[in-house]
């Protein structure tokens, strides 16, 4: 069984947000809303400052608490590669997984259900890379099976020293940030 | 790990529920423009076309679905883009469906500066330029008329004025931009940097930027090269009163006092020669004047540097030696807005010197030489030879100035000295924010018979002008072909992807059309714009049919480094790299880089610093509503003691108030450890106060708006705008 994951370089990314954007225009995600975003994390005191910026979005978690609380089936698990996906016909939008999950990755589309990245599912069964990895200026993005021994994820994660986003939560988030 | 926080969440939700109010104008957008001409094409269409929301010309995929834009991609065929656009070029869906956009023709109907019009149609608009012009041209000559053009969809304008009989042509990317850049490099290798830059990032072993961020500042190349560079592992040095996001990169971090470059480059070179560090073969084979040069460094110690820079000497020495371990592959980068305190040209040259020190001119992982295609220009009948000499820089004022000063331009304009100026005709500048002293460009325009903006959006100079002229977005038009000086040989086809949603037209049939008006009609042989690119593409061997379906056509490879047969030559006085310069001496200018201590600004104020988001292209992007979700308004960074002592933290407004009084829209504080104590830093382009500008008005503020100061370079006449000076006032003090 294929695990999608993402594996993002810290030390490339600088923040553009054209994964942002492409995600807009691909998904046609409406204005004043957003499937990704760009954290900066600073740390130290001036001159002396570490900073790392990060494309963050839905961790597609291999435990993920949305999927459990959702109380229609709405929010499931794909059968390709473990993606978290909405059902937008069935969700009612009781916002039950958007209080659940850490990432705050989950908005209510105006359509009414509840809306997220969904991995680019329908470019990836077409064998593209998602919008916003495939985007990406600096290449700093790679996506893919992480239970492949031989994909760019699980290399990368094996060379590179890495980190996921709130590990203590639980949830076992499949994007991991290269550092 | 910070776990994420709630704020974002709360922000969401809130902009959901804005959002399910209002729609989403992009959907509205789309349906209301739908096709006009009818021809609907079902599915997805994949049409190439090149970029416009900057300059630097990506090649891009057009996915247009049922007959609407969907989406923007990179073409893998152009050498620029890889096949990736930067978020701005991905964004520039947003530009179609923009609903500020102008209309129609527009006519002035009250005084001038308060955006009241008649709309006319194109014949009216044309009727009305053509006889003021005709007017203006037998009172004071075809000369008192100027063209400001920025970008390539100038050329057929300065194609129609040139005709015309005017030699007055111009644009801000000189004197307001990279000018004093191409100037000391000029001085120094007898060549310029270009644009794109022909800086060899990816294989650079060590990259020195100094204020110019990268990633920030999202020259696509560039920014993709840099990050191929990082990822390889290069040495990476910043110089930045910011802690800028190449800073997060850097091995080495310079937090230098503003205004002190040149201090430092003095320094770093003084080290490179004294410690006998430079690249001894190079500059004995190719140098000219080196021993008077290495002489006059001699007193620009790092010692001395330290107290000019704030760098510790230590970190001056441990960094030259690093440029030199790598050399020549150590890229000293020229950086490209650099009009920042009026010796910009002779900063840029100790850039060019430093270059020069470690042979990284013509070398790779330096400065390449940039290759193109032999495509010949349209063959044009000979222009008008203008009676009267340039306006822009009277007795040679600024004897290195190779091309045409705008702010000379405004100021002959202001003085009718050495003689007047009576029509500015605008294209797709923006010159409220893109000069200093708006003050004294609106001055120069009360001077004027006859305004005339080209323009998408109503930007503030449309505001002013007396006739404004709608143009179709890239997406929408035909343009001149692209043929690029770059890594390897190519030509780019802009071509319309979606047809203009109301009465907006190319600038090639607009400029046509005007010169018929004013009987130049024999300067435009061709029909239309397909004819002349057809001409020109077939004159060199190629196919317009395999260039509409590419969108790129690439020449063979050909050699970029001297080590690959480059032949060595400096176009300069001496033929050679000019580490003393001659001609520099004989104007009476330093033959060799000397600094001057910046002046300090008033006591309790901070200087002012401005620079680029990745997300916006001056101040030509703020009603793009897909880049103004990603970045709607700008925030003035303050260091974060500085704040907490003033009582303000990240999120407050407050306004900022010049040397000159001048009082800024509000703005919202960025409270960061990210910059010095001693300046203050926003990203220009905000702060819209044009009312046609709807969705961008009054949002973040104008830097512009700031800048009434600025220190005249005296080579060649930029406008160094680093030189003003703030304080914050609190937002509530007014109103
Ligand atoms: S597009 Fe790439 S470089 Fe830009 S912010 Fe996103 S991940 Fe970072
Ligand atoms: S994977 Fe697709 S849906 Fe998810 S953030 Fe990237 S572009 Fe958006
Ligand atoms: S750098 Fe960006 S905005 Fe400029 S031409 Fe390229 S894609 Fe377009």
């Amino acid at each position: 069984m294929a695990r999608f994951g993402m594996v993002i370089d810290t030390a490339k990314c600088v923040g553009c947000m054209d994964c942002v954007v492409a995600c807009k225009t691909e998904n046609s995600v409406p204005e004043g809303l957003n499937r990704d975003w760009i954290e900066y994390e600073v740390q130290g005191k001036y001159p002396s400052l570490h900073m790392e910026i990060r494309s963050e979005r839905c961790n597609h978690c291999s435990n993920p608490p949305c999927v459990y609380c959702c109380p229609t089936g709405a929010s499931h698990v794909h059968d390709l590669g473990g993606v978290v996906l909405v059902e937008h016909n069935v969700c009612i939008g009781c916002k039950a997984c958007i209080a659940s999950c850490p990432y705050d990755a989950r908005f209510i589309h105006p359509d009414g259900y509840a809306d997220k990245c969904t991995f680019c599912i329908h470019r990836v069964e077409k064998g593209l890379d998602p919008a916003c990895v495939s985007v990406c200026p600096t290449h700093c993005m790679s996506f893919g099976d992480l239970e492949d021994p031989n994909s760019d994820v699980t290399r990368l994660l094996e060379s590179r020293n890495h980190h996921a986003l709130i590990p203590e939560a639980g949830t076992k988030p499949c994007i991991f940030y290269l550092v | 790990m910070n776990p994420v926080s709630r704020r974002k969440f709360l922000k969401i939700s809130a902009a959901t529920i804005s959002v399910a109010a209002a729609g989403s104008a992009i959907v509205k957008g789309a349906e209301a423009l739908g096709n006009k001409s009818g021809k609907e094409v079902k599915g997805v269409q994949k049409i190439p076309t090149y970029c416009d929301i900057c300059f630097w010309k990506c090649g891009a995929i057009a996915y247009v679905n049922d007959g609407k834009l969907w989406k923007l991609e990179g073409n893998l065929e152009d050498p620029l883009s890889r096949g990736r656009l930067c978020p701005r070029g991905t964004g520039g869906v947003g530009a179609h469906y923009d609903p500020d956009r102008l209309k129609s023709p527009l006519i002035r109907r009250s005084e001038r500066g308060r955006e009241e019009w008649v709309e006319v149609t194109w014949d009216e608009a044309f009727t009305h330029i053509a006889d003021k012009l005709q007017k203006i041209k037998a009172q004071y000559g075809p000369e008192a008329v100027a063209l400001f053009a920025h970008g390539i969809g100038g050329n057929f304008f300065k194609h129609t004025l040139k005709a015309f009989g005017t030699p007055n042509i111009t644009a801000p990317s000189f004197a307001q931009c990279r000018g004093p850049r191409d100037v000391g490099f000029r001085l120094t290798f007898g060549e310029d940097v270009s644009s794109p830059e022909r800086t060899d990032i990816k294989n650079s072993q060590c990259l020195v930027l100094i204020g110019s961020h990268l990633g920030e500042n999202m020259h696509n190349s560039q920014v993709q090269e840099f990050a191929e560079a990082v990822g390889n592992g290069a040495s990476i040095i910043v110089v930045d009163p910011r802690f800028s996001v190449a800073a997060s990169k850097a091995k080495f971090y310079l937090p230098i006092k503003p205004g002190t470059d040149l201090a430092l480059l003095l320094a770093w070179m003084n080290v490179i020669v004294k410690e006998g560090l430079y690249d001894k073969d190079y500059v004995q084979k190719y140098g000219f004047g080196f021993e008077q040069f290495a002489a006059e460094l001699t007193p620009y110690t790092p010692e001395w540097a330290y107290p000019e820079t704030g760098i510790e000497p230590e970190l001056i020495r441990t960094t030259a030696r690093e440029m030199a371990r790598y050399r020549p592959a150590t890229l000293v980068h020229p950086g490209r807005h650099v009009t920042w305190y009026g010796d910009d040209a002779q900063r840029s040259r100790a850039i060019a010197l430093l270059n020069a020190l470690l042979g990284s001119w013509g070398r790779k992982g330096g400065f390449f030489y940039p290759v193109s295609m032999d495509v010949a220009g349209y063959p044009y009948p000979a222009y008008p030879k203008p009676e009267k000499a340039k306006v822009d820089n009277p007795d040679n004022k600024y004897p290195f100035a190779h091309e045409t000063i705008t702010t000379g331009i405004r100021e002959a304009t202001i003085s009718g000295k050495p003689y007047p100026i009576k029509s500015w005709f605008v294209y797709a500048t923006n010159l409220i924010h893109a000069l200093p002293n708006e003050a004294e460009t609106i001055k120069a325009i009360q001077n004027l018979d006859l305004l005339v903006v080209v323009d998408v959006i109503p930007s503030e100079i449309a505001g002013w002008a007396d006739v404004v002229l709608p143009e179709s977005v890239y997406l929408e038009r035909y343009d001149d072909i692209n043929v690029e000086w770059f890594r390897e040989p190519f030509v780019a086809l802009r071509q319309p992807v979606v047809e203009s949603p109301h009465d907006q037209k190319p600038n090639w049939w607009m400029a046509k059309k005007l010169a018929e008006k004013l009987d130049l009609g024999a300067f435009y042989p061709w029909k239309d714009i397909e004819e002349y690119i057809i001409h020109r593409l077939t004159t060199a061997g190629l196919s317009f049919d395999e260039l509409k379906k590419k969108g790129i056509l690439r020449g063979s490879k050909q050699p970029i480094y001297f080590d690959e047969g480059v032949s060595a030559q400096f176009p300069t006085p001496s033929g050679k790299i000019e580490f003393y310069s001659l001609q520099l001496a004989k104007a009476g200018f330093d033959p060799v880089p000397k600094y001057r201590r910046p002046l300090p600004g008033p006591l309790g104020s901070f200087r002012l610093l401005y620079g680029r988001s990745p997300v916006h292209s001056f101040s030509r992007t703020q009603s793009n509503h897909i880049l103004m979700d990603m970045v709607a308004e700008n925030e003035i960074w303050i260091n974060a003691d500085v704040a907490r002592r003033m009582e303000l933290k990240t999120g407050d407004y407050v306004r900022l108030k010049n040397q000159d009084n001048i009082v800024s829209n509000k703005v919202k504080v960025k409270a960061t450890e990210r910059i010095r104590p001693d300046c203050v830093y926003m990203v220009h382009g905000f702060g819209h106060n044009s009312r046609g500008l709807k969705y961008a008005f009054q949002k973040g503020a104008s830097d512009a708006q700031l800048l009434t100061r600025y220190v005249t370079d005296p080579l060649m006449g930029g406008t160094g705008m680093n030189v003003n000076f703030v304080t914050i006032e609190s937002e509530a003090s007014h109103g």
